[in-house]
């Protein structure tokens, strides 16, 4: 009897926890799925909640509706990129008459394929800006989505193991000085007392010295799609998954709307956010883009116990790794050379960075790798993104993340929807589609040298 | 593995031989050409989902270029062919139009 009465009283504090947060979800407005009743928040006390009813009241995270003839604003592709700019536009402009379109399934592509590095030690002014804004809404995107992404700023080291690259690195840590972006540069013996697996001493790739980020790091990546995709849904913008688009209809160089395989939709703007097919979306919208498209490979091991608690990356022998919640040491390779749209990449490029690693860390001779996958990378000619308008009114593209786009998933989205929303972003401005004419490249790619 | 029939030393090269060249059959913008034209020689890319010619080195072979047709979305080679050559030739083309009937790319097809 008494244990009857405990849990009776419980879940009547439940009732009532759970009538303030409805409370409180309403007045924030962030968790407002459209309907009267919004969104349940998830919290300990939830988890306690629904272990007392037996989780009967968990709901969807977000809501599969069918797609209205209008939207306001509607974003092709449901990643990362699509799905958090879709969120800015509601959560900083007021504007949740959205769609966000997605072929397959959300977060299906590279948002889900990539090693979940995050960082902004970059050379590059409007690099530094944009990622650092991007790491900096990392910090609390838990608590702002109510959504565990799992953030782990443990440390990102970025291995000198040349001279030339020494010298890159020490100009960068400069750079970022200047930038406010908090890295340094540290010595050999740093980096063997944060990594105590590394062999710093060669021969044939010692280590010189890092760059290192602290506050840089990891997160969950599918988590990142999904606390967006339900936030974005709680605001009563629609997410419309296994919806391809098949042609994007324009008049008076103006766009109109899009044909998708549920039927035609119109819309005033609309927002190109599909990385590896953004030529294929620009090919239908009539304008071609700056952009090749290759095969970025990762690959993870068996999981095994904690050995390595920072990310490292080596980019003169094209490795980075970093090891999981899980234990398995996810390893990512160099782009292939040449356009494919397969997301498996060439055999090779696996052995050159496993053979490669195994110099630096030869505890992985003895590990199984158990997995392998590809995703698309959109490469433009100076590794840096295109967020910017497009020739066709109204049309806007963000791509060109080529094979650094999860870490700038948040800084994106915000200028991104900034740009759409109000036609200027001064985290864009630098990043136009009319940059390659004009000559003002955002160099990354002799700054990183490398796939990131 | 990408395989590769290299026309000049009649090889089937392994991609670890190879060096991919990028897209093939571009026209160099000469010094009069407009600032659009330029842009479009240097930068702007068919970057196809489906049939593309590109150019290959056969590196750690006879060391030659030369141009190859091939699918971006299966990784299927319709050929290859000397890089002696402004466009692709006609039986290549017949050749994509059998497994690839409408097929264009640029003013081909």
């Amino acid at each position: 009897m008494p244990l009857l009465l405990v849990m009776s009283q419980l879940r009547h504090i439940a009732a009532e926890r759970d009538t303030a947060q409805r409370r409180e979800a309403r007045i924030s407005g962030l968790v407002w799925n459209g309907s009267d009743s919004p969104m349940k928040r998830y919290s300990a006390f939830a988890v306690v909640r629904e272990a007392l009813r037996w989780h009967s009241g968990w709901e969807r995270a977000w809501k599969s509706p069918e797609p209205k003839r209008y939207y306001d604003v509607i974003i092709i592709g449901a990643g990362g990129h699509g799905l958090a700019t879709a969120y800015y536009l509601g959560r900083n402009f007021g504007i949740t008459n959205v769609a966000v379109l997605e072929k397959g399934w959300l977060g299906g592509g590279n948002t889900g394929r990539n090693t979940t590095i995050i960082r902004s030690n970059y050379l590059q002014d409007p690099s530094a800006a944009i990622y650092e804004k991007a790491r900096a809404l990392y910090e609390d995107l838990s608590q702002e989505l109510n959504y565990n992404v799992m953030f782990s700023p443990r440390g990102v080291m970025m291995l000198a193991q040349t001279h030339h690259e020494m010298r890159g690195y020490q100009r960068t840590a400069h750079a970022n000085a200047l930038q406010g972006v908090k890295t340094e540069w540290i010595s050999p013996q740093r980096v063997k007392e944060l990594v105590p697996i590394i062999n710093i001493d060669g021969p044939r790739y010692p280590v010189l010295g890092a760059l290192w980020q602290e506050r840089g790091g990891t997160a969950r990546h599918d988590a990142v799609a999904w606390g967006y995709a339900r936030a974005c849904s709680g605001m009563g913008i629609d997410i419309i998954q296994k919806c391809e688009v098949t042609a994007i209809r324009t008049e008076n160089g103006k766009v109109t709307g899009v044909d998708t395989t549920k039927g035609a939709i119109d819309c005033n703007k609309l927002g190109i956010v599909v990385a590896g097919h953004s030529g294929v979306l620009a090919n239908m919208a009539g304008f071609r883009l700056p952009i090749e498209s290759v095969a970025l490979q990762a690959l993870v091991s068996e999981p095994i116990k904690p050995c390595m608690d920072v990310v490292v990356m080596a980019n003169t022998v094209h490795g980075y790794m970093s090891q999981s919640d899980k234990g398995e040491m996810v390893i990512g390779g160099g782009a292939d050379g040449f356009n494919n749209y397969t997301q498996r990449g060439s055999f090779h490029h696996i052995e050159e960075t496993v053979r490669a690693l195994i110099e630096t860390f030869p505890m992985l001779s003895r590990l199984k790798m158990l997995r392998q996958w590809g995703g698309i990378v959109d490469m433009t000619g100076d590794r840096s993104p295109i967020l910017s308008k497009t020739p066709v009114e109204n049309i806007f593209i963000n791509c060109g993340w080529g094979t650094g786009g999860f870490k700038s998933i948040p800084g994106s989205g915000w200028g991104f929807a900034e740009l759409m929303a109000t036609g200027q972003s001064s985290l864009c401005a630098a990043f136009s589609l009319d940059r390659f004419k004009e000559g003002r490249f955002i160099d990354e790619s002799v700054a990183a040298g490398v796939a990131h | 593995m990408l395989i590769l029939h290299c026309p000049y030393c009649g090889v089937d090269a392994d991609e670890t031989e190879l060096a991919p060249g990028g897209e093939a059959h571009l026209k160099r913008a000469g010094p009069d050409s407009s600032d659009e034209e330029f842009h479009d020689y240097l930068f702007a890319r068919e970057n196809p989902r489906g049939v593309h010619f590109e150019r290959w080195r056969h590196a750690a072979g006879c060391g030659k270029w030369f141009h190859a047709a091939r699918d971006t979305a299966t990784l299927e080679v319709f050929g290859t062919y000397p890089a002696q050559t402004t466009e692709p030739p006609r039986e290549i083309r017949a050749r994509i139009s059998v497994r690839r009937p409408g097929w264009t790319w640029r003013e081909f097809s």
